[in-house]
Protein backbone atom coordinates (compact mmCIF):
# COMPACT_ATOMS: atom_id res chain seq x y z
CA UNK A 1 0.00 0.00 0.00
CA UNK A 2 1.17 3.52 -0.72
CA UNK A 3 0.89 5.87 2.19
CA UNK A 4 1.92 9.23 3.60
CA UNK A 5 5.13 10.76 2.34
CA UNK A 6 5.69 8.11 -0.31
CA UNK A 7 2.34 9.02 -1.84
CA UNK A 8 3.20 12.71 -1.79
CA UNK A 9 6.45 11.93 -3.61
CA UNK A 10 4.57 9.99 -6.25
CA UNK A 11 2.03 12.80 -6.67
CA UNK A 12 4.76 15.40 -7.00
CA UNK A 13 7.00 13.48 -9.40
CA UNK A 14 4.07 12.45 -11.57
CA UNK A 15 2.99 16.08 -11.68
CA UNK A 16 6.40 17.21 -12.90
CA UNK A 17 6.51 14.41 -15.43
CA UNK A 18 3.22 15.44 -16.98
CA UNK A 19 4.35 19.03 -17.18
CA UNK A 20 7.65 18.03 -18.81
CA UNK A 21 5.98 15.85 -21.43
CA UNK A 22 3.61 18.53 -22.65
CA UNK A 23 5.88 21.54 -22.52
CA UNK A 24 7.64 20.70 -25.78
CA UNK A 25 4.67 19.67 -27.88
CA UNK A 26 4.08 21.33 -31.26
CA UNK A 27 0.58 22.72 -31.74
CA UNK A 28 -0.13 20.28 -34.56
CA UNK A 29 -0.25 17.48 -32.00
CA UNK A 30 -2.44 19.16 -29.39
CA UNK A 31 -5.63 17.38 -30.35
CA UNK A 32 -4.10 13.91 -30.68
CA UNK A 33 -2.19 14.44 -27.46
CA UNK A 34 -5.28 15.51 -25.57
CA UNK A 35 -6.93 12.42 -26.93
CA UNK A 36 -3.89 10.36 -25.91
CA UNK A 37 -3.91 11.67 -22.37
CA UNK A 38 -7.65 11.04 -22.34
CA UNK A 39 -6.84 7.42 -23.16
CA UNK A 40 -4.20 7.20 -20.43
CA UNK A 41 -6.65 8.11 -17.67
CA UNK A 42 -8.67 5.18 -18.97
CA UNK A 43 -6.52 3.29 -16.42
CA UNK A 44 -9.50 4.10 -14.20
CA UNK A 45 -10.83 0.84 -15.65
CA UNK A 46 -8.43 -1.05 -13.39
CA UNK A 47 -9.80 0.70 -10.32
CA UNK A 48 -13.35 0.14 -11.51
CA UNK A 49 -12.64 -3.58 -11.82
CA UNK A 50 -11.41 -3.66 -8.24
CA UNK A 51 -14.44 -1.65 -7.07
CA UNK A 52 -16.81 -4.13 -8.71
CA UNK A 53 -14.64 -7.01 -7.54
CA UNK A 54 -15.01 -6.07 -3.88
CA UNK A 55 -18.73 -5.24 -4.16
CA UNK A 56 -20.93 -7.21 -1.76
CA UNK A 57 -24.42 -5.76 -1.89
CA UNK A 58 -26.53 -5.40 -5.02
CA UNK A 59 -26.27 -1.60 -4.88
CA UNK A 60 -22.49 -1.82 -4.82
CA UNK A 61 -22.54 -4.26 -7.70
CA UNK A 62 -24.76 -1.97 -9.78
CA UNK A 63 -22.52 1.05 -9.19
CA UNK A 64 -19.40 -1.03 -9.71
CA UNK A 65 -20.86 -2.34 -12.97
CA UNK A 66 -21.46 1.23 -14.14
CA UNK A 67 -17.89 2.10 -13.16
CA UNK A 68 -16.43 -0.71 -15.26
CA UNK A 69 -18.78 0.07 -18.14
CA UNK A 70 -17.70 3.72 -18.19
CA UNK A 71 -14.03 2.94 -17.55
CA UNK A 72 -13.93 0.46 -20.42
CA UNK A 73 -15.59 3.07 -22.65
CA UNK A 74 -12.93 5.61 -21.69
CA UNK A 75 -10.03 3.25 -22.32
CA UNK A 76 -11.23 1.63 -25.55
CA UNK A 77 -12.75 4.77 -27.07
CA UNK A 78 -9.72 6.85 -26.18
CA UNK A 79 -7.44 4.32 -27.81
CA UNK A 80 -9.46 3.96 -31.00
CA UNK A 81 -9.79 7.67 -31.76
CA UNK A 82 -6.18 8.48 -30.86
CA UNK A 83 -4.90 5.66 -33.02
CA UNK A 84 -7.10 6.77 -35.92
CA UNK A 85 -5.80 10.32 -35.71
CA UNK A 86 -2.13 9.44 -35.39
CA UNK A 87 -2.33 6.88 -38.16
CA UNK A 88 -2.94 9.73 -40.58
CA UNK A 89 0.18 11.72 -39.76
CA UNK A 90 2.64 10.97 -42.52
CA UNK A 91 5.76 12.79 -43.72
CA UNK A 92 6.16 13.76 -47.40
CA UNK A 93 8.44 10.92 -48.41
CA UNK A 94 5.67 8.44 -47.75
CA UNK A 95 2.97 10.35 -49.53
CA UNK A 96 2.93 8.08 -52.55
CA UNK A 97 1.71 5.26 -50.31
CA UNK A 98 -0.82 7.51 -48.66
CA UNK A 99 -2.46 8.56 -51.90
CA UNK A 100 -4.15 5.27 -52.51
CA UNK A 101 -6.48 5.55 -49.57
CA UNK B 1 1.18 -12.57 -6.54
CA UNK B 2 0.74 -9.12 -5.06
CA UNK B 3 4.34 -8.22 -5.97
CA UNK B 4 3.86 -9.45 -9.49
CA UNK B 5 0.73 -7.35 -9.92
CA UNK B 6 2.43 -4.27 -8.52
CA UNK B 7 5.37 -4.83 -10.89
CA UNK B 8 2.98 -5.10 -13.82
CA UNK B 9 1.29 -1.84 -12.78
CA UNK B 10 4.66 -0.15 -12.61
CA UNK B 11 5.53 -1.33 -16.12
CA UNK B 12 2.15 -0.10 -17.32
CA UNK B 13 2.74 3.33 -15.76
CA UNK B 14 6.17 3.52 -17.42
CA UNK B 15 4.64 2.58 -20.78
CA UNK B 16 2.04 5.34 -20.39
CA UNK B 17 4.68 7.97 -19.72
CA UNK B 18 6.95 6.80 -22.54
CA UNK B 19 3.94 6.55 -24.82
CA UNK B 20 2.84 10.11 -24.08
CA UNK B 21 6.41 11.26 -24.55
CA UNK B 22 6.53 9.71 -28.02
CA UNK B 23 3.14 11.18 -28.86
CA UNK B 24 4.69 14.61 -28.52
CA UNK B 25 6.56 14.26 -31.82
CA UNK B 26 4.82 13.48 -35.12
CA UNK B 27 7.56 11.05 -36.12
CA UNK B 28 7.08 8.71 -33.16
CA UNK B 29 3.47 9.50 -32.26
CA UNK B 30 2.04 6.36 -33.78
CA UNK B 31 4.34 4.15 -31.76
CA UNK B 32 3.45 6.12 -28.64
CA UNK B 33 -0.21 5.15 -28.64
CA UNK B 34 0.72 1.51 -29.28
CA UNK B 35 2.99 1.50 -26.22
CA UNK B 36 0.36 3.12 -24.05
CA UNK B 37 -2.18 0.63 -25.37
CA UNK B 38 0.09 -2.28 -24.43
CA UNK B 39 0.37 -0.81 -20.93
CA UNK B 40 -3.40 -0.68 -20.64
CA UNK B 41 -3.88 -4.30 -21.74
CA UNK B 42 -1.20 -5.46 -19.30
CA UNK B 43 -2.73 -3.54 -16.38
CA UNK B 44 -6.23 -4.80 -17.17
CA UNK B 45 -5.18 -8.44 -17.45
CA UNK B 46 -3.22 -8.60 -14.19
CA UNK B 47 -6.10 -6.95 -12.34
CA UNK B 48 -8.14 -10.11 -12.89
CA UNK B 49 -5.62 -11.86 -10.64
CA UNK B 50 -5.84 -9.22 -7.93
CA UNK B 51 -6.36 -10.78 -4.46
CA UNK B 52 -8.83 -7.99 -3.65
CA UNK B 53 -11.11 -9.42 -6.34
CA UNK B 54 -10.34 -13.11 -5.81
CA UNK B 55 -10.90 -12.97 -2.04
CA UNK B 56 -14.40 -11.55 -2.40
CA UNK B 57 -17.36 -13.69 -1.31
CA UNK B 58 -18.98 -13.23 -4.68
CA UNK B 59 -15.91 -13.76 -6.79
CA UNK B 60 -17.55 -15.64 -9.66
CA UNK B 61 -20.53 -13.28 -9.99
CA UNK B 62 -18.32 -10.23 -9.82
CA UNK B 63 -15.81 -11.47 -12.36
CA UNK B 64 -18.65 -12.34 -14.72
CA UNK B 65 -20.09 -8.85 -14.22
CA UNK B 66 -16.66 -7.29 -14.89
CA UNK B 67 -16.34 -9.17 -18.16
CA UNK B 68 -19.86 -8.25 -19.29
CA UNK B 69 -19.29 -4.58 -18.43
CA UNK B 70 -15.97 -4.49 -20.30
CA UNK B 71 -17.53 -6.16 -23.31
CA UNK B 72 -20.49 -3.76 -23.38
CA UNK B 73 -18.62 -0.53 -22.60
CA UNK B 74 -15.59 -1.41 -24.69
CA UNK B 75 -17.68 -2.72 -27.57
CA UNK B 76 -19.79 0.40 -27.73
CA UNK B 77 -16.72 2.67 -27.55
CA UNK B 78 -14.90 0.65 -30.20
CA UNK B 79 -17.83 0.89 -32.57
CA UNK B 80 -18.48 4.61 -32.02
CA UNK B 81 -14.77 5.46 -32.12
CA UNK B 82 -14.28 3.71 -35.47
CA UNK B 83 -17.35 5.33 -36.95
CA UNK B 84 -16.98 8.96 -35.87
CA UNK B 85 -16.04 11.50 -38.55
CA UNK B 86 -12.79 13.41 -38.08
CA UNK B 87 -14.68 16.71 -37.88
CA UNK B 88 -16.62 15.34 -34.88
CA UNK B 89 -13.49 14.27 -33.01
CA UNK B 90 -13.62 16.97 -30.27
CA UNK B 91 -17.03 15.96 -28.98
CA UNK B 92 -16.10 12.28 -29.09
CA UNK B 93 -13.05 12.98 -26.91
CA UNK B 94 -15.34 14.90 -24.55
CA UNK B 95 -17.66 11.91 -24.32
CA UNK B 96 -14.93 9.34 -23.57
CA UNK B 97 -13.43 11.75 -21.07
CA UNK B 98 -16.78 12.11 -19.33
CA UNK B 99 -16.99 8.33 -19.06
CA UNK B 100 -13.62 8.28 -17.29
CA UNK B 101 -14.78 10.93 -14.84
CA UNK B 102 -17.97 8.98 -14.21
CA UNK B 103 -15.99 5.81 -13.58
CA UNK B 104 -13.78 7.57 -11.02
CA UNK B 105 -16.86 8.99 -9.29
CA UNK B 106 -18.51 5.55 -9.26
CA UNK B 107 -15.41 3.99 -7.68
CA UNK B 108 -15.62 6.61 -4.95
CA UNK B 109 -19.32 5.83 -4.51
CA UNK B 110 -18.64 2.13 -3.96
CA UNK B 111 -15.96 2.94 -1.39
CA UNK B 112 -18.17 5.46 0.43
CA UNK B 113 -21.22 3.18 0.48
CA UNK B 114 -19.13 0.29 1.77
CA UNK B 115 -17.68 2.46 4.53
CA UNK B 116 -21.10 3.87 5.34
CA UNK B 117 -22.59 0.37 5.70
CA UNK B 118 -19.73 -0.76 7.82
CA UNK B 119 -19.98 2.32 10.05
CA UNK B 120 -23.76 1.96 10.43
CA UNK B 121 -23.43 -1.67 11.51
CA UNK B 122 -20.79 -0.90 14.05
CA UNK B 123 -22.23 -1.65 17.50
CA UNK B 124 -20.52 1.19 19.29
CA UNK B 125 -22.91 3.64 17.64
CA UNK B 126 -21.19 6.85 16.61
CA UNK B 127 -18.84 5.40 14.02
CA UNK B 128 -18.40 7.66 10.94
CA UNK B 129 -16.99 7.11 7.49
CA UNK B 130 -13.69 8.72 8.40
CA UNK B 131 -13.28 6.23 11.27
CA UNK B 132 -13.48 3.40 8.78
CA UNK B 133 -11.37 4.80 5.94
CA UNK B 134 -9.01 7.21 7.69
CA UNK B 135 -8.70 10.93 7.07
CA UNK B 136 -6.40 10.86 4.04
CA UNK B 137 -8.39 8.25 2.14
CA UNK B 138 -11.74 9.87 2.95
CA UNK B 139 -10.65 13.32 1.83
CA UNK B 140 -9.13 12.16 -1.46
CA UNK B 141 -12.05 9.80 -2.06
CA UNK B 142 -14.59 12.64 -1.70
CA UNK B 143 -12.46 15.09 -3.71
CA UNK B 144 -12.15 12.54 -6.50
CA UNK B 145 -15.91 12.01 -6.33
CA UNK B 146 -16.68 15.73 -6.72
CA UNK B 147 -14.18 16.27 -9.53
CA UNK B 148 -15.10 13.10 -11.37
CA UNK B 149 -18.83 13.81 -11.19
CA UNK B 150 -18.44 17.39 -12.44
CA UNK B 151 -16.23 16.15 -15.25
CA UNK B 152 -18.84 13.50 -16.08
CA UNK B 153 -21.92 15.70 -16.36
CA UNK B 154 -19.95 18.65 -17.73
CA UNK B 155 -18.38 16.58 -20.50
CA UNK B 156 -21.77 15.24 -21.51
CA UNK B 157 -23.06 18.80 -21.86
CA UNK B 158 -19.93 19.72 -23.84
CA UNK B 159 -20.52 16.74 -26.11
CA UNK B 160 -24.18 17.66 -26.61
CA UNK B 161 -23.30 21.25 -27.44
CA UNK B 162 -20.58 20.45 -29.95
CA UNK B 163 -22.75 17.78 -31.48
CA UNK B 164 -25.47 20.37 -32.05
CA UNK B 165 -27.92 18.67 -29.71
CA UNK B 166 -28.03 21.61 -27.37
CA UNK B 167 -28.31 25.23 -28.32
CA UNK B 168 -25.54 27.64 -27.61
CA UNK B 169 -25.15 29.40 -24.28
CA UNK B 170 -28.22 29.59 -22.12
CA UNK B 171 -27.75 31.76 -19.08
CA UNK B 172 -29.96 31.66 -16.06
CA UNK B 173 -30.36 35.04 -14.39
CA UNK B 174 -27.45 35.50 -11.98
CA UNK B 175 -25.91 32.26 -13.21
CA UNK B 176 -22.57 32.88 -11.50
CA UNK B 177 -24.15 33.44 -8.11
CA UNK B 178 -26.26 30.31 -8.49
CA UNK B 179 -23.15 28.35 -9.46
CA UNK B 180 -21.21 29.69 -6.50
CA UNK B 181 -24.04 28.85 -4.08
CA UNK B 182 -24.43 25.41 -5.56
CA UNK B 183 -20.70 24.80 -5.22
CA UNK B 184 -20.80 25.85 -1.58
CA UNK B 185 -23.77 23.60 -0.78
CA UNK B 186 -22.09 20.69 -2.56
CA UNK B 187 -18.93 21.22 -0.54
CA UNK B 188 -21.10 21.38 2.58
CA UNK B 189 -22.48 17.93 1.82
CA UNK B 190 -18.94 16.72 1.10
CA UNK B 191 -17.91 17.77 4.61
CA UNK B 192 -21.07 16.15 5.99
CA UNK B 193 -20.11 12.82 4.42
CA UNK B 194 -16.80 13.01 6.19
CA UNK B 195 -18.40 13.35 9.62
CA UNK B 196 -21.40 11.02 9.30
CA UNK B 197 -22.29 7.60 8.02
CA UNK B 198 -25.55 8.46 6.30
CA UNK B 199 -26.21 7.03 2.88
CA UNK B 200 -28.71 9.81 2.08
CA UNK B 201 -25.98 12.43 2.42
CA UNK B 202 -23.90 10.57 -0.14
CA UNK B 203 -26.78 10.40 -2.61
CA UNK B 204 -27.66 14.11 -2.28
CA UNK B 205 -23.98 14.97 -2.61
CA UNK B 206 -23.71 13.14 -5.92
CA UNK B 207 -26.90 14.70 -7.29
CA UNK B 208 -25.65 18.18 -6.40
CA UNK B 209 -22.27 17.56 -8.03
CA UNK B 210 -23.99 16.32 -11.19
CA UNK B 211 -26.09 19.49 -11.41
CA UNK B 212 -23.01 21.61 -10.71
CA UNK B 213 -21.19 20.10 -13.68
CA UNK B 214 -24.16 20.90 -15.91
CA UNK B 215 -24.47 24.47 -14.63
CA UNK B 216 -20.77 25.17 -15.09
CA UNK B 217 -20.78 24.01 -18.70
CA UNK B 218 -24.09 25.28 -20.07
CA UNK B 219 -23.11 28.99 -20.19
CA UNK B 220 -19.81 28.35 -21.97
CA UNK B 221 -19.79 29.51 -25.60
CA UNK B 222 -19.08 27.19 -28.50
CA UNK B 223 -15.71 28.73 -29.31
CA UNK B 224 -14.47 28.12 -25.78
CA UNK B 225 -15.52 24.48 -25.67
CA UNK B 226 -12.05 23.08 -26.45
CA UNK B 227 -10.66 24.81 -23.37
CA UNK B 228 -13.42 23.32 -21.22
CA UNK B 229 -12.96 19.85 -22.68
CA UNK B 230 -9.24 20.04 -22.05
CA UNK B 231 -9.90 21.21 -18.50
CA UNK B 232 -12.31 18.34 -17.85
CA UNK B 233 -9.68 16.02 -19.25
CA UNK B 234 -7.19 17.28 -16.69
CA UNK B 235 -9.82 17.05 -13.93
CA UNK B 236 -10.65 13.46 -14.78
CA UNK B 237 -6.94 12.69 -14.56
CA UNK B 238 -6.86 14.17 -11.07
CA UNK B 239 -9.94 12.27 -9.99
CA UNK B 240 -8.40 9.04 -11.26
CA UNK B 241 -5.18 9.81 -9.38
CA UNK B 242 -7.09 10.44 -6.13
CA UNK B 243 -9.15 7.26 -6.44
CA UNK B 244 -5.88 5.47 -7.18
CA UNK B 245 -4.69 6.52 -3.73
CA UNK B 246 -7.95 5.28 -2.20
CA UNK B 247 -7.46 1.87 -3.80
CA UNK B 248 -3.69 1.84 -3.21
CA UNK B 249 -3.08 1.47 -6.95
CA UNK B 250 0.20 3.01 -8.11
CA UNK B 251 -0.60 2.81 -11.82
CA UNK B 252 -3.76 4.86 -11.33
CA UNK B 253 -1.98 7.45 -9.21
CA UNK B 254 0.86 7.94 -11.65
CA UNK B 255 -1.20 7.90 -14.84
CA UNK B 256 -3.92 10.06 -13.31
CA UNK B 257 -1.61 12.74 -11.96
CA UNK B 258 0.51 12.81 -15.11
CA UNK B 259 -2.64 13.47 -17.13
CA UNK B 260 -3.83 15.96 -14.53
CA UNK B 261 -0.74 18.12 -14.80
CA UNK B 262 -0.21 17.64 -18.53
CA UNK B 263 -3.86 18.47 -19.11
CA UNK B 264 -3.69 21.60 -17.00
CA UNK B 265 -0.74 22.86 -19.02
CA UNK B 266 -2.45 21.95 -22.28
CA UNK B 267 -5.54 23.86 -21.14
CA UNK B 268 -3.43 26.95 -20.48
CA UNK B 269 -1.71 26.65 -23.85
CA UNK B 270 -5.06 26.43 -25.60
CA UNK B 271 -6.54 29.34 -23.70
CA UNK B 272 -3.46 31.40 -24.51
CA UNK B 273 -3.68 30.53 -28.19
CA UNK B 274 -7.27 31.77 -28.15
CA UNK B 275 -6.34 34.94 -26.32
CA UNK B 276 -8.41 34.09 -23.25
CA UNK B 277 -7.66 33.25 -19.69
CA UNK B 278 -9.12 30.07 -18.24
CA UNK B 279 -11.05 32.14 -15.69
CA UNK B 280 -12.43 34.25 -18.52
CA UNK B 281 -13.85 31.18 -20.21
CA UNK B 282 -15.79 30.29 -17.08
CA UNK B 283 -17.01 33.63 -15.90
CA UNK B 284 -17.79 35.72 -18.95
CA UNK B 285 -20.98 34.66 -20.74
CA UNK B 286 -18.55 34.62 -23.63
CA UNK B 287 -19.10 35.67 -27.19
CA UNK B 288 -22.47 37.24 -26.53
CA UNK B 289 -21.39 40.76 -25.58
CA UNK B 290 -18.92 41.14 -28.41
CA UNK B 291 -20.96 41.57 -31.54
CA UNK B 292 -21.97 45.20 -31.69
CA UNK B 293 -18.57 46.83 -32.17
CA UNK B 294 -16.94 48.62 -35.11
CA UNK B 295 -18.77 47.51 -38.20
CA UNK B 296 -18.62 50.84 -39.95
CA UNK B 297 -14.86 51.35 -39.86
CA UNK B 298 -14.32 49.54 -43.11
CA UNK B 299 -15.10 51.69 -46.06
CA UNK B 300 -14.20 50.23 -49.38
CA UNK B 301 -15.39 47.42 -51.57
CA UNK B 302 -14.63 43.77 -51.88
CA UNK B 303 -13.04 42.96 -55.20
CA UNK B 304 -14.26 39.77 -56.77
CA UNK B 305 -12.11 37.35 -58.74
CA UNK B 306 -13.11 34.43 -60.96
CA UNK B 307 -11.66 30.97 -60.45
CA UNK B 308 -9.89 31.10 -63.82
CA UNK B 309 -7.95 34.25 -62.94
CA UNK B 310 -7.18 32.95 -59.49
CA UNK B 311 -5.87 29.75 -61.05
CA UNK B 312 -3.55 31.69 -63.35
CA UNK B 313 -2.28 33.77 -60.46
CA UNK B 314 -1.45 30.65 -58.46
CA UNK B 315 0.09 28.69 -61.33
CA UNK B 316 2.70 31.35 -61.94
CA UNK B 317 3.35 32.07 -58.28
CA UNK B 318 6.67 31.25 -56.69
CA UNK B 319 5.04 30.46 -53.36
CA UNK B 320 1.46 29.81 -52.34
CA UNK B 321 0.44 29.65 -48.69
CA UNK B 322 -2.91 28.04 -47.97
CA UNK B 323 -4.72 29.14 -44.82
CA UNK B 324 -7.52 26.70 -44.04
CA UNK B 325 -10.24 27.28 -41.46
CA UNK B 326 -13.03 25.21 -40.04
CA UNK B 327 -15.24 26.38 -42.92
CA UNK B 328 -13.07 24.30 -45.25
CA UNK B 329 -13.70 21.19 -43.19
CA UNK B 330 -17.43 21.86 -43.05
CA UNK B 331 -17.47 22.13 -46.84
CA UNK B 332 -15.39 18.91 -46.99
CA UNK B 333 -12.99 20.75 -49.30
CA UNK B 334 -9.73 19.44 -47.81
CA UNK B 335 -9.36 16.63 -50.37
CA UNK B 336 -9.82 19.07 -53.25
CA UNK B 337 -7.35 21.46 -51.68
CA UNK B 338 -4.80 18.68 -51.41
CA UNK B 339 -5.37 17.79 -55.07
CA UNK B 340 -4.84 21.44 -55.98
CA UNK B 341 -1.66 21.46 -53.90
CA UNK B 342 -0.28 18.45 -55.74
CA UNK B 343 -0.94 19.99 -59.16
CA UNK B 344 0.68 23.26 -58.12
CA UNK B 345 3.69 21.42 -56.70
CA UNK B 346 4.15 19.59 -60.00
CA UNK B 347 4.20 22.97 -61.72
CA UNK B 348 7.09 23.96 -59.47
CA UNK B 349 5.16 26.21 -57.12
CA UNK B 350 6.19 25.99 -53.48
CA UNK B 351 3.03 25.31 -51.47
CA UNK B 352 2.77 25.58 -47.71
CA UNK B 353 -0.10 25.28 -45.27
CA UNK B 354 -0.35 27.83 -42.47
CA UNK B 355 -2.30 26.78 -39.42
CA UNK B 356 -3.46 29.15 -36.76
CA UNK B 357 -3.37 27.61 -33.25
CA UNK B 358 -7.15 27.74 -33.00
CA UNK B 359 -8.00 26.69 -36.55
CA UNK B 360 -10.62 23.99 -36.39
CA UNK B 361 -12.49 23.41 -33.21
CA UNK B 362 -9.52 22.63 -31.06
CA UNK B 363 -5.81 23.39 -31.32
CA UNK B 364 -4.37 20.82 -33.68
CA UNK B 365 -7.75 19.76 -35.02
CA UNK B 366 -7.04 21.29 -38.45
CA UNK B 367 -3.83 19.29 -38.69
CA UNK B 368 -5.83 16.14 -38.15
CA UNK B 369 -8.30 17.12 -40.85
CA UNK B 370 -5.51 17.90 -43.32
CA UNK B 371 -3.72 14.69 -42.41
CA UNK B 372 -6.93 12.81 -43.16
CA UNK B 373 -6.91 14.29 -46.65
CA UNK B 374 -3.31 13.10 -47.10
CA UNK B 375 -1.36 16.32 -46.57
CA UNK B 376 2.05 15.39 -45.13
CA UNK B 377 2.79 17.10 -41.83
CA UNK B 378 6.04 18.68 -43.03
CA UNK B 379 4.10 20.91 -45.43
CA UNK B 380 2.14 22.30 -42.50
CA UNK B 381 3.52 25.29 -40.64
CA UNK B 382 2.63 26.81 -37.29
CA UNK B 383 1.86 30.49 -37.00
CA UNK B 384 5.26 31.46 -35.59
CA UNK B 385 7.11 29.63 -38.35
CA UNK B 386 5.15 30.97 -41.29
CA UNK B 387 4.39 34.58 -40.39
CA UNK B 388 7.78 35.94 -41.45
CA UNK B 389 7.41 34.05 -44.72
CA UNK B 390 4.28 35.86 -45.95
CA UNK B 391 6.48 38.65 -47.33
CA UNK B 392 7.95 36.16 -49.81
CA UNK B 393 4.57 34.76 -50.72
CA UNK B 394 2.92 35.43 -54.07
CA UNK B 395 -0.54 34.19 -53.14
CA UNK B 396 -2.09 33.58 -49.73
CA UNK B 397 -5.17 31.44 -50.25
CA UNK B 398 -7.63 31.79 -47.38
CA UNK B 399 -10.34 29.15 -47.33
CA UNK B 400 -12.99 28.99 -44.64
CA UNK B 401 -10.93 31.08 -42.23
CA UNK B 402 -11.80 34.60 -41.12
CA UNK B 403 -11.02 35.82 -37.63
CA UNK B 404 -7.55 34.25 -37.59
CA UNK B 405 -6.44 36.48 -40.49
CA UNK B 406 -8.22 39.63 -39.30
CA UNK B 407 -5.61 42.41 -39.17
CA UNK B 408 -7.73 44.50 -36.81
CA UNK B 409 -6.50 42.14 -34.08
CA UNK B 410 -3.22 44.04 -34.47
CA UNK B 411 -4.27 47.50 -35.47
CA UNK B 412 -7.63 48.32 -33.90
CA UNK B 413 -7.62 48.45 -30.12
CA UNK B 414 -11.41 48.74 -30.03
CA UNK B 415 -11.83 45.41 -31.83
CA UNK B 416 -12.92 42.49 -29.69
CA UNK B 417 -10.22 40.45 -31.39
CA UNK B 418 -7.52 42.95 -30.40
CA UNK B 419 -4.48 41.19 -28.99
CA UNK B 420 -5.18 37.82 -30.54
CA UNK B 421 -2.17 36.60 -32.53
CA UNK B 422 -3.07 36.27 -36.22
CA UNK B 423 -1.63 34.93 -39.45
CA UNK B 424 -0.24 37.88 -41.43
CA UNK B 425 -1.87 36.91 -44.71
CA UNK B 426 -2.19 40.59 -45.58
CA UNK B 427 1.59 40.75 -46.03
CA UNK B 428 1.44 38.50 -49.09
CA UNK B 429 1.54 40.04 -52.59
CA UNK B 430 -1.94 38.73 -53.32
CA UNK B 431 -4.60 37.38 -51.03
CA UNK B 432 -7.40 35.21 -52.40
CA UNK B 433 -10.27 34.55 -50.02
CA UNK B 434 -12.67 31.73 -50.75
CA UNK B 435 -15.86 32.56 -48.91
CA UNK B 436 -19.47 31.54 -49.10
CA UNK B 437 -20.92 35.02 -48.65
CA UNK B 438 -20.14 38.48 -47.44
CA UNK B 439 -20.91 37.88 -43.75
CA UNK B 440 -18.68 38.21 -40.74
CA UNK B 441 -16.80 35.46 -38.93
CA UNK B 442 -17.53 33.42 -35.84
CA UNK B 443 -16.99 36.41 -33.60
CA UNK B 444 -19.22 38.66 -35.70
CA UNK B 445 -16.38 41.11 -36.35
CA UNK B 446 -15.80 42.76 -39.73
CA UNK B 447 -12.55 41.77 -41.42
CA UNK B 448 -10.61 44.65 -43.06
CA UNK B 449 -8.48 42.08 -44.89
CA UNK B 450 -11.40 41.48 -47.25
CA UNK B 451 -11.34 45.12 -48.26
CA UNK B 452 -7.56 45.42 -48.62
CA UNK B 453 -6.04 46.46 -51.96
CA UNK B 454 -4.22 43.20 -52.49
CA UNK B 455 -7.23 41.01 -51.61
CA UNK B 456 -9.57 39.36 -54.10
CA UNK B 457 -12.69 37.48 -53.09
CA UNK B 458 -13.65 34.18 -54.70
CA UNK B 459 -17.26 33.70 -53.62
CA UNK B 460 -18.76 30.26 -53.46
CA UNK B 461 -18.96 27.01 -51.57
CA UNK B 462 -15.50 25.81 -50.50
CA UNK B 463 -15.61 22.50 -52.29
CA UNK B 464 -17.00 23.94 -55.52
CA UNK B 465 -14.51 26.82 -55.55
CA UNK B 466 -11.64 24.38 -54.99
CA UNK B 467 -12.85 22.19 -57.88
CA UNK B 468 -12.98 25.22 -60.13
CA UNK B 469 -9.46 26.18 -59.11
CA UNK B 470 -8.21 22.69 -59.91
CA UNK B 471 -9.90 22.90 -63.29
CA UNK B 472 -8.35 26.30 -63.97
CA UNK B 473 -4.86 25.24 -62.94
CA UNK B 474 -5.05 21.99 -64.92
CA UNK B 475 -5.98 23.74 -68.13
CA UNK B 476 -2.90 25.93 -68.17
Amino acid sequence: MIEGLAAIYIFMLAGFTGYEIISKVPVILHTPLMSGSNFVHGIVLVGAMVALGIAETTAEQVIGFIAVLLGAGNAVGGYVVTERMLEMFKPSDKKKEGEGS
Amino acid sequence: METLIQAAYLIAAALFILGLKQMSSPVTARRGILWAGAGMVLATLVTFMSPQILDSDQVSTNIALIMIAIALGGGYAWYSGKKVAMTDMPQMIAMYNGMGGGAAAAIAAVELIKASNEAAHDVTGNTTIVDILGADVTILCILGAIIGTISFSGSIIAWAKLDGRLNRSKLLPKQHIINALLAIVTLGFAVAIYFTNSIETIIIFYLLALVLGVFITVPVGGADMPVIISLFNALTGLAVGFEGYVLGNAAMIIAGIVVGSAGSLLTQLMAKAMNRSVANVFFAGVGTNVVATSSDGNEGVMKEIQAMDAGILMSFASQVVIIPGYGMAVAQAQHKIWELTQILTEKGVSVKFAIHPVAGRMPGHMNVLLAEAGVPYDMIYDMEDINADFKNTTVALVIGANDVVNPSAKTDSSSPLFGMPILDAIEADNVIVIKRGRGTGFSGVENPLFFADNTKMLFGDGQKAASELIQAVKEL
